[in-house]
């Protein structure tokens, strides 16, 4: 039937072909530029990060290489970038950063840590789901929300109960970064608790162990790198945070001596100060020295706790 | 007792093992419920205290005396403006990113360079992000302070929140039915077209959810690039610079003095509900696929 040479088929028959090898065609082209779309979308992220990195970088650099010490910066008491002749010690910030994450962590590993074993190992059925919800819906709360919270809530409380003049201090802010951070601590947590194979929690079952020596003789230890990873990552998202602490720090530009302190985080100065900084001024760069100085901090603490995440998951 | 019922009962050790077990599971309840009651303790107050101011004239209304007084229209408007910008923007980025990674890439240098750049996308602080958008967008692309300069910034920011949500629904598409599409002759981007998207529609608009959800809630990557303090117009272009809620938040608790105690709380509450609803919309939506999944 379909021995009769080309030439002598039906003119209609032909174009059928024709068309559908055009068709072929098109679709060969669409797959083609689908392909490159998609590409560069997946590209697009990398070249979000890069420039982050340059653009920041180059509005900061040439003012940290020519005109920055730093080892003002890293020591110096005072920052004033605004007098006469202006002084870019970002000592007091550093402390400041510091011993908020600090608070920020004592108060949320525990919580999340204990939570993620709660969740992952001992709840059950439907109360474990809504507890997953829960803890998911708290991670959502806006951090302009927890400043208000810090302002409004906390601060009064803290005053009160610890007779201070003002309750915004680095410990109104470590509770507010605490709480923030700890649902996300604890989703990241429970994964790792989740990665320990069942066959590991069995045979110790088996052997005749209760629940609780399974968690702490078996469960634990095994998920140590990824509970690792997850208080890696809280410090890193304490340490980024910005208007929660802002509004909760107090925001004095001093080193604290206490928890009891007012303090300011590098973070909320440069959200303070950028706007009244003009364009290409002096001060303007040093901020971006800042951030840059928050990027590389953040992207070390980044890639060190993704590195501990996919070691984890090879094997 | 015969020797066979003592050997099934209890040794001490065991009923210790029990005892200790018990009080561990007790203690790990009530610290999980620290981490939720306070917080639940939280949204009442700001409920207890937000809650009568929320009148329709209080979301219809012109903030006066620099939102002391008066409502929040062009703030909700400015938001509503800015999060649009950051969805046209972050979505099809996203989406395509998510696309090339589950359906296209190898593990190559590329791919693993592709993975890293989204790890830490999603761990810059969120005022290094403000920083970059003051950098690219408002100077180097020259958008000026705009809805467009503060949409593209939260963009960025939400990136990668669209692209991990739309890989994991991609890769939830059992391998089989891409080999029977192939199999039939079509092409990759004809399988993806009208066999991957449509089977994982649910994560890309989890995708879109989360995204407004942060988009709305950010301040900090919106100060600098398009936020103001107050413009009692809503915009009417991308050019233009607007209020925005949770800038207002920010204003009306920190700047601006003599504001009654019910305001903040209200925006605050406004904010909330907006997040917390999307959130649960997201929720219900993954809870329900889970549930009636064909595969």
């Amino acid at each position: 039937m379909n021995t009769t040479p080309a030439a002598t088929r039906p003119r209609q028959d032909l174009e059928a072909i024709a068309a559908g090898l055009d068709r072929r065609a098109a679709n060969w082209w669409s797959d083609r530029v689908a392909r490159w779309l998609v590409t560069a979308g997946g590209v697009s992220a990398i070249l979000f990060i890069a420039g982050i990195f340059v653009f920041i970088g180059s509005q900061g650099f040439e003012f940290a290489w020519n005109r920055l010490s730093i080892t003002e910066l890293l020591f110096g008491e005072r920052w004033e970038p605004t007098a006469n002749p202006p002084s870019y010690g970002a000592f007091s910030l550093l402390a400041g950063t510091a011993w908020i994450t600090v608070v920020a962590m004592i108060v949320a590993v525990p919580l999340s840590f204990c939570a993620a074993i709660f969740v992952g190992e001992f709840a059950r059925g439907r109360a474990r789901e809504w507890l997953k919800i829960l803890i998911e819906l708290l991670a959502a709360i806006p951090s302009v929300v927890w400043g208000v919270i810090g302002l409004q809530v906390m601060g009064p409380w803290i005053q009160h109960l610890f007779g201070l003049q003002s309750g915004l201090n680095v410990l109104n802010a470590g509770i507010i970064l605490g709480l923030m951070a700890a649902p996300i601590m604890t989703t990241i947590a429970e994964d790792a608790l989740k990665a320990v194979p069942d066959s590991y929690r069995e045979a110790a079952e088996s052997l005749g162990a209760s629940r609780w020596q399974v968690v702490r003789r078996v469960v634990l230890p095994h998920a140590r790198p990824g509970l690792s990873a997850a208080v890696l990552l809280g410090i890193g998202r304490a340490f980024g945070e910005t208007i929660a602490v802002l509004m909760a720090s107090g925001h004095r530009l001093m080193a604290p001596g206490s928890v009891f302190d007012p303090a300011a985080t590098i973070t909320a100065t440069i959200a303070a100060e950028l706007g009244e900084a003009a364009v290409d001024s002096d001060h303007y760069q040093v901020l971006f020295v800042l951030g840059l100085v928050l990027f590389l901090i953040t992207f070390t603490i980044n890639l060190i706790a993704d590195r501990i995440v996919r070691g984890r998951r090879r094997p | 007792m015969t020797a066979l019922d003592t050997t099934f009962l209890p040794t001490a050790r065991e009923r210790r093992a029990h005892g200790v077990q018990a009080v561990v599971r007790t203690g790990f309840l009530a610290i999980t419920l620290l981490l939720l009651v306070p917080v639940l303790g939280i949204l009442a107050v700001l409920v207890i205290e937000g809650a009568p101011a929320m009148t329709p004239s209080f979301f219809l209304d012109k903030p006066q005396k620099l939102g002391a007084a008066g409502g929040i229209w062009p703030a909700l408007v400015g938001t509503v403006w800015m999060t649009g910008v950051a969805l046209v923007v972050a979505l099809p980025l996203g989406v395509a990113a998510a696309i090339y990674l589950s359906e296209y890439a190898r593990d190559t240098w590329l791919t693993r360079l592709i993975n890293l750049a989204i790890v830490n996308l999603a761990g810059v602080p969120s005022i290094v992000h403000a920083l970059f958008g003051v950098g690219a967008f408002v100077h180097f692309l020259h958008f000026g302070e705009s809805i467009l300069a503060a949409g593209c910034t939260l963009a960025v920011m939400t990136l990668p929140v669209v692209i991990v949500a739309t890989r994991e629904s991609l890769q939830a598409v059992p391998r089989s039915f891409r080999d029977a599409c192939w199999s039939m002759g079509a092409t990759r981007w004809q399988t993806i077209r009208h066999i991957v998207l449509p089977n994982s529609i649910s994560g890309i608009l989890t995708g879109l959810i989360l995204v407004v959800c942060r988009a709305v809630g950010e301040t900090a990557p919106i100060m600098f690039t398009g936020a103001v303090f107050l413009r009692l117009v809503p915009p009417e272009t991308v050019f233009d610079r607007s209020m925005a809620l949770s800038f207002h938040l920010y204003t009306v608790s920190t700047q601006v003095t003599n504001v009654p105690r019910a305001i903040p709380f209200a925006v605050a509450l406004t904010l909330i509900l907006v997040v917390l609803s999307m959130n649960a919309i997201a929720i219900a939506f993954r809870m329900k696929l889970r549930g009636r999944k064909k595969w």
